[in-house]
């Protein structure tokens, strides 16, 4: 078991980075508490997989430090630190068997044999691969790969943490879901630290108990599910999480709150406040589809607008509604009634968040707290 | 289903029967052609069976230079695929370095035959030739126009000289074929070196290692420019290998019959060999 506590960490590929575009993570303090399951978000190339590496040893960062339940790891390499790692695609040794496979890290360990035997068979006992264990690891399905690859880890008892990088990425779409269940069940019964790494919110929300949202070399949100969909902390977390994801307009400052085109949005003065003490202009204001209020008759405080799509999903409906010029995405049941032509929108107040310089302006908070 | 029978379909593979017929059946069926009589001019032609098939199964020139033939295949691969393997794992995998090993390693390679031979057969004479001369002056005697042995070591090192770079390059190309993840998880697993290249490297040459083994035993086991140049397959008849032999049989002596009979066992050798390996490897596949 192990804390994984990662500090002032910063990493470049290039050897004398001059700006911060030349760093694929950019200064962060992130700590992952020991016996967690999570989850690291974000799109292709946002530093997921480089961080990945920098905690398990594959790469050194060149600045900060790991460190390991407080002790620094940064010059122990990675086959010393306690770690397994299950990549992308399913590294295997296709020469031996199953059973040599799952041996194999603890016969480099000199474990005698006779451990080495009832530890494998216990671990191919959780992963369901009793069956195979005479079979050579070549001819396996992807899935049994996968698994294969995921119980090298498990075998060695000193294993604190376990890293995935996508790993599910290749295998079919209907056993994803019983490989993701098999991994929270391992979770919970080895209590093993682990952090996933995905691009896909569904697969890290339902894995992970917490998870860390990771754009351009930043980790913007750290949170459960919840935290992510009921309060983005980023205007990205906003956009990324989500199905379809925030309706994010960039506005400007009106007297008592914002405008975009002709439409004036009132903020709480409190807000207010805080968006006239900085000088940037880049504010923009976020609601979910989920949270635009469509009325089908004028309403206080809703604004007439035009509906342009409805795509029926089966179990809802999301209309795309035009609204002086920016295009608004509202999600409803799908037994509610569909308006036509004209329609009514508000955005509750609790719901509309407001964006400065991409973070949250959060009057009850510090604004850019969250990183 | 209803099948259409269309005989005129039979001209569309009409030019594939064409093609082979010249290239190939025609070729061998005239030393099948051969093989079964004695000629002794144009007008003089009997059949004689199998008896060149028998005479040649048992003459002791064949099986004797079959013998050596086999020798040398076998010595030349056992030198040359650890030597390859090994060079390949050497070789830094980009940069410009790589560049730099691929263009010296690929060097032998587009050397001629007979130049090869003209080249080891100075490099190596006790007089003048650098290899040879350095020998000798270290006190280990060798002169490869009077020794069997230091011909032969001649021949076999001319041959790893000529020929290991193809192994190198072959098993290179495979080795950058391993995903980086491979070696990460081998060293999250603490493999050590050996284990790396048992487990990780090795299994994953052997596709291209069946190639290397395939072609370098059928150029090794139709040798003949090499020792040609070097000795002329002395001394003696220590470095005359199957080709030579035949040479002289059907150039040298024009036993025509003979050396047919000849050159159609030693077709068929090679193809039982190769057959054998591939058959064996890809069999064992399959056990498990």
């Amino acid at each position: 078991m192990a804390e994984i506590h990662l500090k002032s960490l910063a990493h470049s590929y290039s050897k004398n980075p001059t700006s911060a575009s030349q760093y694929a993570i950019r200064e962060m303090d992130h700590i992952w508490e020991d016996g967690g399951a999570y989850a690291l978000l974000g799109p292709s190339g946002c530093g997921k997989s480089t961080l990945l590496n920098i905690i398990s040893g594959l790469l050194s960062p060149s600045e900060g430090k790991v460190l390991f339940d407080g002790v620094e790891v940064n010059n122990i390499p990675p086959e010393d630190r306690n770690i397994a790692q299950v990549f992308q695609f399913p590294v295997i040794y296709d020469s031996m068997t199953v059973f040599d496979n799952l041996a194999f890290p603890l016969r480099n360990m000199k474990v005698p044999e006779v451990r080495v035997n009832t530890r494998v068979n216990e671990i191919a006992e959780v992963l369901e691969l009793e069956e195979l264990l005479s079979k050579r690891a070549k001819n396996l399905t992807a899935d049994e790969k996968q698994k294969v690859s995921m119980g090298r880890g498990l075998v060695r008892s000193d294993v604190s943490a376990i890293l995935f990088d996508e790993p599910l990425t290749v295998i079919d779409p209907h056993l994803k879901w019983k490989l993701r269940r098999k991994l929270k069940q391992i979770h919970e019964q080895f209590n093993i630290t682990m952090v996933y790494v995905t691009h896909d919110q569904l697969e890290a929300s339902t894995f992970a108990d917490k998870i860390a949202v990771m754009y351009g070399g930043q980790i913007v949100q750290f949170g459960t599910p919840r935290e992510l969909f009921e309060r983005p902390n980023h205007a990205f977390v906003g956009y990324f999480i989500g199905s379809p994801g925030m309706n994010l307009v960039e506005v400007e400052r009106a007297d008592g709150g914002v405008m975009f085109n002709s439409i004036k949005v009132p903020l709480d003065n409190s807000i207010n406040a805080i968006l006239n003490e900085s000088a940037s202009t880049n504010i923009k204001i976020g609601i979910r589809p989920e949270f635009v209020h469509v009325w089908e008759e004028p309403t206080d405080g809703a604004f007439e607008c035009r509906l342009k799509v409805v795509e029926d999903l089966g179990t809802y409906k999301i209309l795309s509604i035009d609204l002086d010029g920016v295009e608004f995405k509202a999600r409803i049941e799908e037994d509610a009634p569909v308006p036509t032509d004209k329609v009514y929108i508000s955005f509750p107040e609790q719901w509309l968040k407001v964006y400065l310089d991409e973070y949250l302006v959060d009057p009850t908070h510090d604004a850019l707290e969250g990183a | 289903m209803n099948k259409v029978q269309n005989n005129k379909a039979w001209f569309l593979v009409l030019p594939v029967f064409a093609l082979v017929a010249f290239s190939a059946i025609i070729p061998i069926m005239t030393v099948v052609n051969y093989s079964v009589q004695d000629i002794f001019d144009q007008n003089n032609a009997y059949f004689v069976g199998a008896e060149w098939y028998r005479e040649m199964l048992s003459s002791p020139r064949l099986l004797d230079s079959l013998l050596r033939q086999f020798g040398f295949s076998f010595a030349v691969l056992a030198i040359q695929i650890p030597l390859g393997i090994g060079v390949a794992l050497m070789m830094p995998a980009k940069g410009r370095m790589a560049a730099v090993w691929l263009i010296i390693v690929a060097i032998p390679l587009l050397i001629p035959w007979n130049v090869v031979g003209t080249i080891w057969q100075v490099f190596s004479r006790e007089d003048i030739g650098l290899f040879g001369w350095s020998i000798n002056a270290i006190g280990i005697d060798y002169n490869y126009a009077s020794s069997p042995i230091a011909a032969w070591i001649t021949v076999v090192l001319m041959d790893v000289w000529h020929w290991t770079s193809l192994i190198a390059l072959l098993c290179y190309s495979g080795l950058r074929a391993i995903p980086e993840a491979f070696y990460q998880a081998a060293r999250i697993d603490r493999a050590s070196r050996w284990a790396v290249f048992r487990y990780v490297q090795l299994p994953r040459l052997r596709s291209v290692l069946i190639i290397g083994v395939l072609l370098r035993f059928m150029d090794s086991f139709m040798i003949y420019t090499e020792p040609f140049v070097l000795t002329g397959g002395g001394p003696g008849n220590s470095t005359t290998f199957l080709s030579q032999e035949l040479t002289k049989m059907a150039i040298g002596q024009f036993d025509l019959g003979p050396a047919a009979a000849f050159s159609l066992i030693y077709y068929l050798i090679v193809l039982l060999v190769c057959y054998l390996f591939f058959t064996i490897i890809t069999h064992q596949d399959k056990v498990k």
